[in-house]
């Protein structure tokens, strides 16, 4: 009889695995009455991040709710790659408008639910980071500002993927994009340019906002059911490699995600009304060149003669975060 | 009940017997005291049910009515001008999802220049959109028409416009007849959707289509308007029984019968028009008018009925196309299609220029006299327009034209009186 290793963590990382919890501890997507809100057969790339963020936030979010959520989704990726017709996977209510007003849409499917005092349904907007952090940025400032009680969920994939792979406000510095070229004296995308929308929402004093990474699914649906038992705005912004636009080997999305909060670059932090009131700290820290290298949208640090000025001002980037967040152990 | 009061009053009173469920408040003139007095009414709570959200801009406006209505909730939304523009991709997109939304417009101007006043450039803007387009003739009119409007958005799952003359409706205090709520509750049912964001039966809505579909689907949008052909005239017919008034229909003409030189129009206008045609039919002259409510659907069968006796036909339009003329006149173009009969288009009212009972008279006499000529813009200052032109002939840095224009006007107070 051959025997087979146990391993109780998942290689490389300090997540437990869901057999040495106890059952009430243990992931939704470990549990038999997961919905599979976003259904397989979908037309998502090998790897795709953002699938796996939303999967498991969906129904994370039916999960907390006994299965009453709606949705507002922005054009991108997720909208196309989930609803080619006749063979859409969602599993849940969901409507896609259009890029730029998903926050809005949401918010007035939670105006209906109140008006019609349906409290028990609960409304989700969820987009891409173009359609959260740029085109749908005035949508989603006031859905905040009005406290409107909508969870909204940014799928942070760093670009506009549908469209091609171009720059967003939330591309990093020095990655190449369709837009932002690997070529010139500076190649690829500008330094100190961009936004951070996690801190931005904070600004609205609203009463939840966390960052997550599909690296900690675990975390990632533990702030979506504490999201789900609160009323109001709230914001959670998902890292999720896209191996398409990251030039990415699809096998290594967790790999990737890990790397970016490893080294700092991905701050993974909760706040309530404005202040930060929980941070995961780094317990093992990654310099920045390892989680870059993965990635040949930033191929042209590396080559022959590695562009050690670029890397080391990237690695700037990630010890500045580590001090302002807190994030050292 | 009879009540001297503002137009944009009387629209918010009206569509508050519509019992509205979300109303989505963005501030822009003509139209907001509409929306201002639907927002007390539900402060005050005597419009009860109903969520008033003031949101950011107007294409949230009418995106979060996309999604309260995708929801089941009736909704209503106001906006004008650069608003409509604003939210011109929401525009497209409710009509496209089918949703029943009801929205005024308080027709205005669009900029540049910027300007607040009265025209049709902003409704005509969207006029291919999906929605169906009505027309007020007056205030009454524009009370009783978002009283149908939802009734027929519902019906059809189409959204319907209320267009309503910025100022000359808008901001006119008139005696105007309000409805009882039991009236209204008798003529416009409860909205039973047919489309629903429902957590206990779950659908996609605003899935991708391909070519494979897409045309269908646009079709679709035509056909319902053609439904709706049928359908306006039936609401109104039902409307005068109930409230024993005549508001809404596709058109409605003037002495049209017998008359030579027909004179169509959409909106406030008719009114003057109506006036010009009893002065010049008490002269013995065989003029008519045709004023159009319903531009989406365009009716034309109907306005082939209207004018094909006639020997001429006048298209006033509170808008320019530019680059071709007027949009109506496309519409009569098409109506009449096949009939040969003398056709004109007459820009008027652009910006808020005023239209005349006199200027009516004159243009329609010179119509009569064959000396009118296909494209005509009323009251158009010559004499201004040719002195920029040969400006622009003689320098090449002229500068801004619309300031260019106004220094050579002088300060307003100069022109008046
Ligand atoms: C008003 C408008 N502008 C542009 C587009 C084209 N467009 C569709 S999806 C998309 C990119 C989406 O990027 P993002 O929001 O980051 O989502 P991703 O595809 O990366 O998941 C763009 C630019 C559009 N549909 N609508
Ligand atoms: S391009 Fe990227 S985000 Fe889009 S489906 Fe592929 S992997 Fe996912
Ligand atoms: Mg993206």
């Amino acid at each position: 009889m051959s025997v087979q290793d146990v391993k109780f963590y998942q290689t490389g990382t300090f997540t437990v695995g869901n057999r040495l919890l106890l059952e009430t501890e243990r992931a939704v997507q470990a549990n038999m009455r997961r919905t599979n809100s976003l259904n397989s057969g979908h037309r998502a790339c090998q790897g795709c991040g953002e699938a796996l963020g939303a999967r498991y936030a969906i129904d994370a979010a039916m999960y907390a709710t006994g299965n009453r959520v709606m949705a507002a989704n922005a054009t991108g990726c997720l909208e196309v790659f989930s609803t080619p017709y006749p063979e859409t996977s969602w599993q849940i209510p969901w409507i896609h408008s259009l890029f730029g007003n998903a926050a809005a849409v949401a918010s007035g499917m939670a105006a209906a639910m109140r008006v019609k005092g349906r409290k028990d349904v609960r409304v989700i907007a969820q987009g891409g980071d173009g359609g959260t952090t740029d085109i749908g940025f005035g949508c989603l400032s006031g859905m905040f500002e009005r406290n409107d009680d909508v969870l909204y969920i940014c799928y942070d994939n760093e670009a506009y993927m549908n469209t091609g792979v171009q720059r967003s406000s939330a591309t990093p510095p020095a990655a190449r994009t369709a837009t932002t070229m690997a070529v010139g004296k500076h190649p690829g995308n500008v330094f100190g340019t961009g936004k951070n929308v996690p801190l931005i929402a904070m600004a609205h004093h609203i009463p939840f906002v966390a960052t997550a990474s599909v690296a900690n699914l675990h975390d990632l649906e533990d702030k979506v059911t504490r999201a789900m038992a609160i009323e109001g705005a709230r914001y959670i912004h998902i890292h999720v490699p896209c191996p398409l636009g990251w030039g990415s080997a699809p096998a290594d999305t967790i790999k990737v995600a890990r790397m970016a909060v490893e080294s700092g670059l991905f701050p993974v932090f909760e706040a309530e009304y404005g202040e930060i009131t929980a941070r995961q700290t780094i317990r093992r820290r990654v310099p920045v060149e390892e989680y870059l290298k993965l990635q040949r949208r930033f191929a042209h640090l590396f080559g022959k003669t590695p562009d050690l000025v670029t890397i080391a001002h990237i690695q700037a980037t990630a010890d500045r975060n580590i001090r302002v967040f807190g994030l050292a152990p | 009940m009879l009540k001297q009061i503002e137009g944009s009053q009387a629209i918010a009173q009206a569509i508050a017997l519509c019992r509205p469920e979300v109303i989505c408040a963005y501030p822009i003139t003509p139209q907001t005291h509409i929306v201002e007095g639907l927002g007390e009414m539900v402060k005050d709570g005597s419009l009860e049910n109903c969520e008033f959200i003031n949101v950011e801009s107007e294409f949230a406006a009418l995106s979060v009515a996309i999604g309260s209505s995708a929801a089941g909730a009736r909704s209503y939304t106001a906006t004008a001008s650069q608003g409509i523009l604003y939210m011109a991709e929401a525009v497209y997109n409710a009509a496209g999802l089918g949703l029943p939304i009801v929205m005024t417009i308080g027709n205005r101007a669009i900029g540049a220049p910027i300007n607040i006043w009265n025209d049709h450039s902003d409704s005509m803007a969207l006029r291919d959109a999906g929605w169906i387009q009505l027309y007020a003739e007056t205030n009454q009119e524009a009370a009783d028409l978002h009283i149908q409007a939802f009734r027929l958005a519902e019906e059809l799952s189409c959204p319907v416009m209320v267009c309503v003359d910025g100022f000359i409706l808008t901001h006119a205090y008139e005696r105007i007849d309000i409805p009882t709520q039991k009236q209204v509750d008798d003529y416009l049912p409860p909205f039973v959707p047919v489309q629903i964001l429902d957590v206990d039966d779950p659908v996609s809505m605003g899935a991708m289509v391909g070519p494979e579909a897409f045309m269908e689907v646009r079709y679709l949008q035509h056909h319902k308007q053609q439904r709706a052909l049928a359908l306006i005239p039936a609401l109104a017919k039902e409307f005068r029984e109930r409230f024993g008034r005549d508001s809404g229909g596709l058109l409605r003409t003037y002495h049209c019968e017998d008359a030579e030189t027909i004179i169509v129009a959409l909106g406030s206008v008719n009114g003057t028009i109506k006036e010009a045609v009893d002065e010049m039919r008490a002269a013995g002259k065989r003029v008519g008018s045709l004023s159009i409510c319903s531009f989406r659907p365009f009716p034309l069968d109907e306005v082939r009925d209207a004018l094909r006796r006639a020997r001429r036909v006048v298209v006033l339009e509170k808008s320019l196309a530019v680059g071709i003329g007027g949009m109506l006149s496309e519409g009569v173009r098409n109506a009449l299609s096949g009939i040969s009969l003398k056709g004109h288009t007459v820009i008027a009212g652009l910006g808020g220029r005023a239209i005349t009972q006199k200027a009516l008279v004159d243009l329609l006499d010179s119509a009569a006299r064959g000396e009118l000529a296909h494209l005509n813009f009323l009251d158009l200052r010559w004499d201004v327009v040719k002195r920029e032109i040969n400006r622009e002939q003689a320098v090449r840095r002229t500068g801004p034209l619309a300031e260019n224009i106004l220094r050579d006007l002088g300060t307003v107070a100069d022109r008046i009186g």
